[in-house]
């Protein structure tokens, strides 16, 4: 099972690899959002610091959103995927390891760029951390959650748009604690019960997560 | 009883926008929604009546 | 129990349900229609003024039934999709499918009455208080169910797909209302309560008539959206078209 999980996680970062141009599209889709704020809401520091950590999460929030995408059609359009459910393993596992190879790609980039917005909205380098930290435990429900959406919507006309309209509510719970870390900490609350509920939003996502996401890509490709 | 007259019923003591604003788009919407699922019902029953006698007519 | 059942799988075919929900719409009108009459007596004649709201309180008499049956109708809804992904029945599915927008009006209504009720009491249209917030989004859940089955043209991947999908949504659900109440709280934007003081018995039993009332509209108007579904799905049937040249 683990070689299992390692080998799909090894192939899809091998042809992450090979289009870099995707990556990086997620990568500066984010930056720019990010930095198109300031210039709409003005570049008051004290009304920045406020909102920043909001919009990093918020453009996070879309940025993974349109990754997803790719996370299933590759596959779906040259009949992987169907050999992927056939196969002996698990699909669970099999499912776990798309997300994983696909968090490697999408949502970890955007974990390491993000302290570098931090500072452009004049956040502390305690706050940077706790933005990172959130992130770091975030990302991967974001997802977790949107290969659901995404397997759901896999081979849909408009299915770009529409994975938005599945994902995006259910991707709220992640936003306010997520953002709400970061807000704790700069008003000295301190973060950590945030965080930890973050944590908690984790588990029960990496365990059920890739089951349902297994079961729609059943039903999508009956 | 709450109200001296009509006019003071309709007046809903300054709130009249807003009571009747909420009373009158629920009432309407459901309305609405009656008259479009009780359409809906007549026009599959129309449409498959005729498609029915189209297959009965290509049998034969 | 062995009659229980034989019922139970009589009742999901579509072909005596069909007929079964036509002989039942009346009488879910006829009590919608009676509960609608009295509950609207309740509430505007004998329910007295409000001591600190005045007339204006009288709009919670729709706005709290229409906020109950949207929760409501869409816990049903994901408990069809459920069955329905379960056990594999096509009527629990259709049911589902025909719930949903009855349930999504429920929630814009609870919203537009819910702006209209906040402009004088609270002074704003719109508030981001946690009941508000978790009913927009609510809505957003349903338009996403509704906007699944409508992609896919194949019924038999529509069904199971959206089902899985309310099952997702009905179980975050709580999770995000107690996220948007937390969130509320730490923001301390808009801690209002709806109704703080005492209800009055009058005022309460207007509002339960009222929901009542609602309640048996969504059963007669669902009913009827499901005996439509029913015809599209099972077109081809026998049963179908002797339905059919019976009603022509």
């Amino acid at each position: 099972m683990w070689a299992a999980l390692r080998c799909v996680v090894m192939r899809d970062l091998t042809l992450a690899m090979r289009r870099r141009a995707d990556v990086l599209t997620t990568l500066f889709f984010f930056v720019i959002v990010v930095s198109l704020f300031p210039l709409g809401v003005g570049p008051e520091m004290d009304t920045l610091r406020l909102m920043g950590p909001g919009v990093v999460w918020v453009a996070a929030l879309l940025a993974s959103m349109l990754s997803l995408g790719r996370l299933f059609s590759g596959d779906y359009i040259d009949g992987t995927l169907e050999h992927l459910v056939l196969a002996p393993q698990p699909l669970t596992v099999l499912v776990l390891g798309k997300i994983a190879a696909h968090w490697l790609v999408s949502g970890l980039p955007l974990v390491l760029i993000a302290p570098l917005l931090g500072l452009q909205y004049g956040l502390s380098t305690d706050a940077l951390w706790v933005l990172v930290l959130s992130l770091i435990l975030g990302t991967p429900v974001l997802s977790l959650i949107g290969a659901v959406g995404a397997a759901l919507t896999l081979g849909l006309r408009g299915g770009g748009v529409l994975v938005s309209l599945l994902v995006l509510p259910l991707y709220i719970p992640v936003l306010i604690f997520g953002a709400g870390a970061v807000d704790a900490q700069v008003t000295g609350l301190g973060p950590q019960a945030h965080l930890s509920l973050l944590g908690a939003f984790l588990v029960p996502a990496l365990v059920f997560a890739p089951w349902a996401a297994g079961w729609a890509l059943r039903i999508s490709l009956e | 009883m709450n109200w001296g007259s009509a006019g003071e019923f309709f007046a809903m003591g300054g709130y009249a926008f807003y009571v009747w604003g909420s009373f009158g788009v629920t009432a309407l919407f459901l309305l609405v929604e009656v008259i479009m699922v009780v359409h809906r019902k007549r026009t599959i029953v129309q449409r498959l009546g005729r498609r029915m006698r189209m297959q009965a007519e290509v049998k034969q | 129990m062995a009659v229980g059942q034989i019922n139970w799988f009589k009742f999901s075919s579509p072909a005596t349900f069909y007929p079964l929900a036509g002989k039942l719409i009346p009488y879910f009108t006829a009590l919608a229609v009676v509960l609608t009459v009295v509950g609207l007596y309740l509430g505007f004649f004998v329910a007295p003024t409000d001591y600190k709201q005045g007339e204006g309180y009288r709009i919670i008499f729709i706005h709290v039934p229409a906020a109950w049956m949207s929760m409501l109708i869409y816990i049903v809804m994901a408990a069809y999709a459920g069955m329905g992904l379960v056990f594999n029945t096509r009527l629990s599915s259709l049911m589902a499918s025909a719930l949903a927008p009855t349930g999504a009006l429920f929630t814009f209504l609870a919203l537009w009455t819910g702006a209209l009720w906040g402009k004088p009491m609270w002074g704003a249209w719109w508030v981001w208080d946690a009941r508000l917030t978790s009913e927009l989004i609510l809505l957003f859940l349903y338009i996403g169910f509704m906007s699944l089955k409508a992609a896919i043209d194949d019924p038999r991947r529509a069904a199971p797909a959206s089902g899985l999908l309310a099952i997702i949504g009905v179980i975050n659900v709580p999770i995000i209302y107690k996220s948007v109440e937390w969130w509320n709280t730490l923001h301390q934007g808009a801690t209002i309560k709806s109704s703080g003081t005492s209800m009055e018995t009058t005022m309460l039993t207007a509002m339960l008539v009222m929901t009542f009332a609602m309640w048996m509209y969504t059963v007669a108007v669902v009913l009827t959206r499901v005996r439509c579904e029913i015809l599209e799905a099972e077109r081809d049937t026998e049963w179908v078209a002797a339905e059919l040249s019976k009603s022509s």
